[in-house]
């Protein structure tokens, strides 16, 4: 049998990956259930229902991000609205993840040869992988439908919401059973899922924004936007659901189709080569670490100048949307510190878009850590490189990349708040400082990755737990009305809240400080620790 | 002779694992140095500490005269290394990474030696990092060696990955670099590599020294297989000192002896006729199985294990 030995392969699959599985379906339930609470609090009647409609509706912006609002009626509407496209996006990233490090990412190490080799039938790696990910699929869909009708939502929308994330699920799964077997390595596989995502997400926000005046066809070349048009309470596409599991159920045959025409370890698409001898720029620390880390600085910036523009083109929708919600007025001027409603929320997407600089500064910082455990840095510093020198290459990413992504951000955000005020010069330079101004906050965080790199090596994955904990306060405690103290404990508060607050410069400059001593501590301990 | 290495009573313990526990090491300039261990013995840890990479917690160091964890950059700049386990990035090509070595190094590298390496080694350098077979990674990693005008060249294990082809171009490699009077230490745990490319050797063990010489020395302190057919049996075998394993059939004779002891074995040979003779030094095989036989079983104490029980204790 081709499939043979399927079950355990499956098991084992199970238990690598409980834990990494546990965190992402409790990320992916959390996001609805929330959300679900979160609007039966903020939206209790029809009326305030109603009103968020209209004005999300009117808003091409609104609309991209999240689609229409197609029904009014019930709180589980409401929440498959805002949330399944979203969490069908996430589950998607999830199962091509899971495809993927279970097929490719095993025969690229050579572990699968290790495997195949044993009483484990040809098609197994890949029966068990999509195995996995049809298990998260089915926890979430299941537990989606079973809360929703638990909590008093009718129950054949429940079943068609946990239905259509069950088949996005499936669906992604499918892409990745086809995209891992024409790359050779799992990163160029995970590069194409991800590229597909992304196209899923893209044409559905094209088609949702242009609603009735333009292509809005577009919405029906996405899976993510078929799951949409499930419209779970109100229309319940079975249909539709019965779409994506063919989807899959194609791909993944089209997939075992072209694993039997290629060897182990091959791949369809031909391995690019690249020069065979460097170029004159990859002759310093400072070189190898721009080759190494350019790819994500670009990645992110165009990230970062999407989201701002998206940010900064709602800004005007913004005040209607506040204002159907007494609740979601008052969170959102005390995260922005504002009583002008559009000034608040501007100032609270900047320190949304510095909360994610965050993210990209530890990562970058880490990658020092990453280069020296898997012996990449020993070569390096055994030449003529300074361990300083080696540090500082990649250190300019956390420190002056982060500058970038938050000018990129600012910009663009400026950009899109100055085209629907009407006033371009304006709003850009102040959301180019407003931008700017997060740098010490995001500087504390990769200040805190170095320190640890330097004094407590083993411990430098920590400053994920760090960040994440911060983050969590940062984002959800003005909406959980926490204590001063506790806000206080994260940068963030500490940034002067423009536009709209006045501009204090001596949080900046201590947290400056604060960043300098950290990540001097940690250089220190650098030059005086051993290596590896 | 001046020495380009020289270490001694070096300990280094990580945790409650002492890796290195007063080990010595000389390497004279100009020679081909075998570092000749198990796994775990403590060669990758000595090499480390040579790169400046981890700090010793006690003993003397001196690297091309200078001392590895002060002057790391600028010894760094004279020696060129190859790690056991070589690890690429996934976007560069291997020729990149040949580049980028020699120029952190400061010299560059000579751009026809570099050529024929390649050709050498059959190694193709438009590859990215991750494509290449742990074999080609090694590759990769000797051709930035072997291209640099280093004076010093730091290998460790590097054949683990190499078919016997490539081997030998290797082998080729290192005695072309002894021929333009650089000096070498390989560490190995391969014996036939050694034997054919070493002057001298140290064997280290539980991370210190239990030998170091010339092949010849530790030969000269170690046995020598003996195998006699005889005209009659022989007399007084029992009084000689120094014999082992002695296997007498009659007439046949097959023994070892503590090479010290060959001439008296040879007189009680002579004695009752010889009508064949085989004798043959220990291969490096038996040396090295010698040292790694359990504990108690280790033959009489050397020289050399006593110098390094000497410079431990001090």
């Amino acid at each position: 049998m081709r499939i043979t030995g399927t079950g355990p392969l499956l098991r084992f699959a199970l238990r690598r990956d409980r834990i990494m599985l546990a965190c992402w379906i409790y990320a992916l339930l959390a996001s609805v259930i929330g959300t679900a609470v979160s609007f039966r609090s903020l939206y209790p009647t029809a009326a305030s229902r109603e009103q968020l409609a209209a004005s999300i509706n009117d808003n091409g912006s609104l609309r991209a991000l999240y689609g229409e609002v197609y029904d009014t009626g019930s709180i589980g509407a409401l929440t498959a609205w805002r949330i399944l496209a979203l969490c069908g996006l996430l589950l998607g990233v999830l199962c091509v993840l899971l495809v993927t490090r279970h097929t490719r990412a095993e025969e690229e190490s050579g572990r699968l040869e290790l495997l195949g080799a044993g009483a484990i039938g040809r098609g197994a790696p890949l029966a068990a992988g999509i195995g996995s990910a049809l298990t998260a699929s089915v926890v979430v869909g299941v537990v989606t439908a079973v809360y929703l009708a638990a909590s008093g939502e009718q129950l054949n929308g429940s079943l068609a919401f946990g239905a259509a994330l069950f088949g996005c699920g499936v669906c992604f799964a499918g892409v990745a059973a086809v995209a891992v077997q024409l790359t050779e390595t799992g990163r160029a596989a995970n590069g194409i899922g991800g590229a597909v995502l992304g196209l899923a997400f893209l044409l559905r926000a094209a088609g949702d924004a242009a609603g009735g005046n333009g292509p809005g066809w577009l919405v029906w070349l996405s899976p993510l936007g078929w799951a949409e048009r499930i419209r779970p309470y109100d229309d319940n596409a079975w249909w539709l659901v019965a779409l994506l599991l063919a989807a899959g159920a194609a791909q993944t045959a089209l997939g075992y189709w072209l694993a039997g025409r290629r060897d182990l370890g091959g791949g369809l698409l031909p391995q690019r080569t690249g020069p065979g001898a460097a170029a004159s720029s990859l002759r310093s620390a400072l070189g190898l670490a721009w080759r190494l880390q350019r790819g994500s600085l670009i990645g992110w910036t165009v990230g970062f100048a999407i989201g701002g523009a998206l940010l900064g083109g709602i800004s005007k929708g913004v005040d209607q949307l506040v204002s159907s919600s007494s609740n979601v007025q008052q969170i959102v001027q005390r995260m922005g510190g504002s009583s002008q409603v559009t000034d608040a929320y501007l100032a609270t997407a900047m320190n949304l878009l510095a909360m994610v600089a965050a993210v990209y500064a530890v990562q970058t910082a880490l990658r020092l850590r990453g280069e020296e455990t898997s012996g990449r840095a020993e070569p390096v510093l055994a030449s003529g490189v300074r361990r300083l020198s080696w540090a500082g290459g990649h250190l300019v990413y956390p420190l002056l990349g982060s500058a970038v992504l938050l000018l990129a951000g600012g910009l663009t955000a400026g950009l899109g708040a100055g085209v629907v005020f009407g006033d371009v010069p304006s709003w850009t330079g102040r959301l180019l400082v407003a931008g700017l101004i997060q740098l010490p906050a995001v500087w504390v965080f990769a200040a805190v990755t170095v320190a640890l790199f330097g004094l407590l090596p083993q411990w430098t994955g920590a400053a994920w737990g760090v960040l994440g904990v911060l983050l969590f306060i940062a984002y959800l405690g003005p909406a959980l009305n926490a204590g001063q103290w506790l806000l206080d404990l994260t940068p963030f508060t500490h940034v002067p809240k423009l536009p709209g607050s006045a501009f204090h410069a001596a949080p900046l400059v201590w947290l400056t400080v604060l960043s300098a001593a950290l990540a001097g501590a940690g250089l220190t301990g650098l030059r005086r620790r051993d290596i590896g | 002779m001046t020495t380009a290495i020289d270490v001694s009573g070096l300990v280094k313990t990580f945790g409650r694992t002492r890796a290195l526990d007063g080990l010595d090491l000389s390497v004279a300039e100009g020679e081909v140095h075998g570092f000749l261990g198990p796994n775990g013995a403590g060669k990758s840890t000595t090499i480390r500490v040579l790169l400046g990479l981890i700090r010793a917690d006690a003993g003397r160091v001196a690297l091309l005269g200078g001392d590895p964890w002060r002057d790391s950059v600028a010894l760094h700049r004279r020696l060129a290394y190859v790690p056991g386990d070589v690890t690429l990035w996934r976007g560069l090509t291997g020729g990149e990474v040949i580049d980028l070595l020699g120029r952190l190094r400061g010299n560059g590298a000579d751009r026809g030696r570099r050529t024929e390496l390649l050709e050498r080694f059959e190694l193709d350098p438009t590859k990215k990092g991750q494509t290449y077979s742990k074999g080609n990674r090694q590759k990769v990693a000797l051709v930035a060696a072997f291209c640099s005008d280093a004076e010093l060249l730091i290998l460790d294990e590097p054949t683990s990955g190499l078919d016997p082809l490539m081997e030998e171009v290797f082998r080729a490699c290192v005695a072309e670099e002894r021929d333009r009077g650089r000096t070498v230490l390989l560490s190995s745990h391969i014996l036939s590599e050694v034997e054919a490319l070493c002057d001298r050797v140290s064997i280290i063990r539980a991370g210190r020294t239990v030998e170091t010489g010339t092949l010849a020395e530790l030969r000269h302190l170690t046995r020598t297989s003996v195998a006699a057919e005889l005209v009659a049996p022989p007399t007084g075998l029992d009084a000689l000192p120094g014999l082992h394993d002695v296997e007498l059939h009659g007439t046949t004779l097959r023994c070892q002896v503590d090479t010290d002891h060959l001439d008296a074995l040879l007189r009680v040979l002579t004695a009752a006729g010889v009508r064949s003779l085989t004798s043959r030094p220990p291969t490096l095989e038996e040396l090295f199985l010698r040292h790694y036989e359990p504990e108690n079983a280790v033959g009489p104490q050397t020289g050399a294990e006593q110098t390094g029980a000497e410079v431990t204790s001090s």
